[in-house]
Parts: structure tokens; C-alpha cells; sequence
């Protein structure tokens, strides 16, 4: 039977679209969250905070002073710059992997959204800005009780905090792509375990990463969470990061490249 | 395959009255052939029934209908209003879409929001403002009997009310054509009743709708046409009593009870009707008088008997086949 230029299945690898349809979308998660905002944020902060009393003041009394080039500072004020960069990364992954997840796959909401003229890429933008957004939104929190705290001053703050924005951004479009691959949420307790625990470990969160072995040390230098910590510590001591454009682009390439794959991975779990 | 070509436009007579066509739709996941050449087209104001087994292919002919599937083969053609020009699923899916309204299988309502809120949020997905929302939310809540329950959450909701707020938020943007997937599965007599109202209402009013559905009372009472779906093909098309005058007998004798069986092979009573089926312990005659064929059973009290006219029920087994059947 000749059909008439029979339409092809697109490419999930095609470029990216981008439309401000994202909004509205946008909007209805923030407006869910609206009410659920105060729990949540309590959730949020009190975890973070609670490690950062315990051991930026329990530990930090043993370790005394940290070594970071060449400078020593209080180890609260080292832990401080790489806790809110984790706590940045850990409200990003959860929002884009659990919520993402309970939205696009146990509520259907995306396959209503779907029936509107809204596009599977409006859909997956939106979720990934809203992760980072509420992941900017804990580091401010965050943020706003170190300085209550008088853990820092730095006027470079304002710099962090957009540098922490940018890591939302990258740790929400990195766990898109486990949120597109997986089948239920126990999936995510492998990302969270194995992937995201390690690298807590590894990129100079609780201690310097010149304390790693050798192999170790040049491996983490790669690490996203890395990238972030190492632009964010010193601006944490009124300082300008050692390598700006190395971590900088590091973080911008790999949320260009890993939004461009969940996003692919999202299209081909929709075109199934 | 003459007329149904891809993407020349409806002959101008019949893009008139054609809002939504499909034709020669093809759709295979691997060996397996899903849609095997489906085509159909739906008018304003008109209701058209899909119908078929589990499997048939119906819920992949509407996810092509909406873009969410591209077919590997055929076309799909929406007429804007106003004759302008034919818009192409899924190369316009959101110009289309932003003129259909959707009621999928699985209410997918937000639970966090209320009933209002369920549809002023989707609204805006629509580039509905406020100031729309505001006149049509109380409108299409009160079409959908939940006004009184404007500010509930959908988990307060029974299945009925649920359905009618899905229905009512698929008609946040005033679509011309509605799809529904099923729209009255799982619900008591009375909602489905209230349902079935409100969908007449919105084809009084000239929405169309296409619909699927594994009820035969629904799809005679709501649908214009019917398409009987086998297998990814078209097995029979037309008006669900036309239909049912064409390929089966007016009347049916059932009968079932202790032997009842054993009657399918009295060449007495085979004589008597058109046509003997089994189904389980239950004999079907079909017949075009069934009285000489009811007082012959009157012999056999002991057997219940049931006479009725044929419907769309016995035409849907008949094409579909899922029981033994004996032609007399």
C-alpha cells in the first residue's frame, strides 16, 4: 500500500527546543509547592545545618585550621562553602528524581500536560529549572543562616550563590537522566548511593581533596560536584577561584551535555 | 490507495464538513503490527465510536490522533476553523492540540490543587489568562455538577466527579474536538448516565468527539458511527443500528439452564432460527420471528429463556469472535 510521505520518527537526539512554554508548567509545580513551602523548607535546612553545627563545630574544635592554597581558615568556614554546594545538589537531585519522577510517572501529570500544546521539551525544561530553583532556593535559605551565623561576610557571597544557582542547574539536568531511565523509585537509591555518596566524598566537601591518593585526587578533579565546591570555597573567604574557566566551563558543559541526553532519554521513553 | 494521500489537501466539497481525518494509518512496534491501515473521518458535531478487543489498536490510533505516537505510515489532518489551511499531525501537533480537549483512560488531575484550581492551572497551558478563567472555570464547573465542590481536591472526589472534572478541564480551551479513552470506565450507572448526558450536550452544541469504549450500550447511545477495530484493521464502519441490520438477525433467543446446550443440535429448532451460537452454557438463536421459535421452546419449561433484540453486543462478538460459534 503506497503511503504519501509517511512521517518519520524523529530523532531523540535532535536539537533541543526551546519555547517559553515552559512556564506555565514552571508555575504549576511552584504553585503545589506554595503549599508545602514552609515543611519543606524546614526539611531542607535543618539537615544541612544540623551537619554543619555538628561537625563544623564538634570536628572543627579537633581539626583546628585547614590548609586551602595556601591559606589557613577555620574548618567551619571550609566546611560551610562545600556543605551549601551539597545541600545544592542534594535538593536538585531529589526534586528532579523523586518529584520529577512521582509527576511524570505515578500522577501522569506530563501525559495531561502533554494534551495541551505544550511539548515534551517545554515539560522537561520546566522540570529542570524548577529542580534548580528550588535547590537556589535551600542554598539561599542556607546561605542567609551562615551569614546569621557570621560564618562568612564575603561580599563575593552574592558571586556563590550564583555559581550555586548554575549547579542546580547541572545537578537537576543530571538527574533527569536517571529520572527518564528509571522504572520505580527504588532506582534512584542506586544514583543516590552510588553515585551522588561517592562524590560527596570525593570532591573536597568535608576535607581537602589533596588528601586523596594520587589517582584519586586527579579523578575527582572531574567530579561536577568538584567543579562547584572549587568555585564556591573561595569566594566563602572573600577570594577569586584559582581556576574560574576551568570549573566554570566545566559546569556549563556538562549541564549542556547531560541536559541534551535526559532530554533524549525522556524523548524516547515518551515516543515508546 | 485512491483519495487518501498525505498531504494534499480534502477535495473542497468535503473539507467543509470534515474536521478530523485520518487515513491509512499504519503503526508496528518491531514484527508486531499494531494499526494496520485505519482511517476515518469525523464531522462537526459528530460522535465516532472506536471499538475493538484489548489490543485492537485503539489506543494507539489516539495516540497518533494526538502526536504522542508517530505513525510509519498515513496521515492526519485537522480543518481549522474558517477554512483555513489543513494543519498535519504530528508536524502542527500544538496548533492542533491547542483546539481539542482530552479525557484520557487514568484520571490524571493534580492532586494537590482543587477542582477550580485543576482547571485554571491547565488552562494556562493553553495561554488561558485570568481574566478568561475567571468567566469559564465557574461555567465549566457548574457543567460539570462540581460546583459545590469548587474548592475539593480530586482525592475528595468519587470516581463520577473525578471523570466530570477531567471532562470539564478538557474543555478549558472550548475545544472543537474532544477525545475520550474510555471516558466512563469504572463508574456507577448513575455517573456513567450523567456522563453520557453531558457528552450529548456538547454534541448538541456542535463539539465532536471521538471516543473509545468497551461499552456497547454507551457507544449506541453516544455514537454517530462506529469503527470496529480488530487487530490494527478496520473490520466493519457505519451507524451502530445499520451496522447491526447488516450483519445480524433483529432478534435474539438466549437460552441457558440445565441442557440447554444440547438444543444447538435439535434440527428443529436450528430450522426455526437464522443462525445458532454457544457461548458458555448459554444457546443464542438469532432469528428474524422469533415466535414459532419461542413457542417450540415453551415444550422445555424447564429452560430460562431470554428474547430480546439483537444489538451492538452481539454484533461486537460476532466480528471480534470470542466464542464458539455454529452457523445454522
Amino acid at each position: 500500500m503506497p503511503d504519501m510521505q509517511p512521517p518519520r520518527t524523529p530523532s531523540p537526539w535532535r536539537a533541543p527546543g526551546l519555547s517559553l512554554r515552559w512556564w506555565p508548567v514552571f508555575l504549576r509545580n511552584l504553585l503545589v509547592w506554595r503549599k508545602l513551602a514552609i515543611p519543606s523548607l524546614v526539611g531542607n535546612i535543618a539537615e544541612p545545618l544540623m551537619w554543619l553545627l555538628a561537625f563544623g563545630y564538634g570536628l572543627g574544635a579537633l581539626v583546628g585550621q585547614v590548609a586551602v592554597e595556601g591559606r589557613t581558615v577555620p574548618y567551619i568556614l571550609f566546611l560551610a562553602s562545600g556543605s551549601v554546594c551539597l545541600s545544592t545538589m542534594n535538593a536538585a537531585s531529589f526534586e528532579a528524581l523523586y518529584s520529577a519522577f512521582s509527576r511524570m510517572h505515578v500522577q501522569k501529570t506530563w501525559d495531561s500536560i502533554l494534551n495541551t500544546p505544550v511539548a515534551l521539551d517545554d515539560v522537561v525544561l520546566a522540570e529542570m529549572l524548577w529542580a534548580a530553583f528550588k535547590a537556589l532556593f535551600t542554598a539561599t535559605a542556607i546561605l542567609a543562616v551562615m551569614l546569621a551565623l557570621g560564618i562568612s561576610h564575603s561580599p563575593k557571597l552574592f558571586v556563590a550563590w550564583a555559581v550555586l544557582a548554575c549547579a542546580g542547574l547541572m545537578f537537576a539536568s543530571i538527574a533527569l537522566i536517571f529520572n527518564a531511565l528509571a522504572r520505580g523509585y527504588d532506582f534512584f537509591t542506586y544514583y543516590f548511593t552510588l553515585v551522588l555518596t561517592p562524590m560527596m566524598f570525593l570532591s573536597g566537601v568535608f576535607f581537602p581533596r589533596e588528601q586523596l591518593p594520587p589517582v584519586m585526587h586527579a579523578l575527582s578533579g572531574w567530579l561536577p560536584l568538584t567543579h562547584a565546591v572549587e568555585l564556591v570555597r573561595p569566594l566563602f573567604m572573600d577570594q577569586w577561584p584559582a581556576h574560574p574557566l576551568r570549573h566554570g566551563l566545566g559546569m556549563a558543559v556538562t549541564t549542556a551535555a547531560t541536559y541534551w541526553i535526559a532530554l533524549a532519554l525522556t524523548r524516547r521513553r515518551f515516543a515508546a | 490507495m485512491p483519495g487518501n494521500t498525505g498531504t494534499r489537501g480534502l477535495p473542497h466539497n468535503r473539507a467543509m464538513d470534515v474536521l478530523f481525518e485520518a487515513s491509512g494509518l499504519r503503526k508496528h512496534y518491531g514484527d508486531a503490527t499494531v494499526v494496520d491501515g485505519v482511517s476515518f473521518a469525523i464531522a462537526p458535531g459528530e460522535c465516532l465510536g472506536i471499538i475493538g478487543p484489548n489490543g485492537a489498536g485503539k489506543t494507539t490510533t489516539l495516540r497518533m490522533c494526538l502526536g504522542l505516537t508517530t505513525p510509519d505510515g498515513g496521515a492526519i489532518h485537522y480543518q481549522p476553523p474558517g477554512g483555513g489551511p489543513l494543519l498535519h499531525m504530528p508536524q502542527d501537533a500544538l496548533a492542533i492540540k491547542a483546539q481539542i480537549g482530552v479525557v484520557t483512560q487514568f484520571d490524571s488531575l493534580d492532586p494537590d490543587f482543587s477542582c477550580e484550581e485543576n482547571l485554571r492551572v491547565f488552562g494556562r497551558y493553553f495561554g488561558l489568562g485570568h481574566h478568561t478563567m475567571d468567566e469559564r472555570a465557574p461555567r465549566l464547573l457548574e457543567f460539570a455538577a462540581l460546583t459545590h465542590k469548587a474548592q475539593a481536591k480530586p482525592g475528595e472526589l468519587s470516581g463520577g466527579m473525578r471523570r466530570r472534572l477531567s471532562l470539564a478541564r478538557a474543555l478549558v480551551n472550548a475545544p472543537r474536538l474532544l477525545l475520550l479513552d474510555e471516558p466512563t470506565t469504572g463508574l456507577d450507572p448513575q455517573a456513567r448516565h450523567l456522563m453520557w448526558e453531558r457528552l450529548q450536550q456538547l454534541l448538541q452544541t456542535g463539539t465532536s468527539i471521538l471516543l473509545t469504549t468497551h461499552f456497547m450500550d454507551e457507544a449506541e447511545r453516544l455514537c454517530t458511527r462506529l469503527l470496529v477495530l480488530d487487530q490494527g484493521r478496520t473490520i466493519a464502519q457505519g451507524a451502530p443500528r445499520a451496522l447491526i441490520a447488516e450483519h445480524l438477525e433483529p432478534e435474539v433467543v438466549e437460552v441457558y439452564g440445565a441442557g440447554a446446550l444440547g438444543l444447538a443440535q435439535e434440527p428443529a429448532l436450528q430450522a426455526l432460527a437464522a443462525r445458532t451460537e454457544v457461548s458458555g452454557d448459554t444457546v443464542f438463536f438469532y432469528t428474524r420471528a422469533a415466535h414459532p421459535l419461542l413457542d417450540a421452546l415453551l415444550q422445555r419449561p424447564h429452560l430460562r429463556t431470554l428474547h430480546r433484540p439483537a444489538n451492538l453486543e452481539d454484533l461486537f462478538l460476532k466480528l471480534t469472535g470470542r466464542q464458539i460459534r455454529e452457523e445454522a
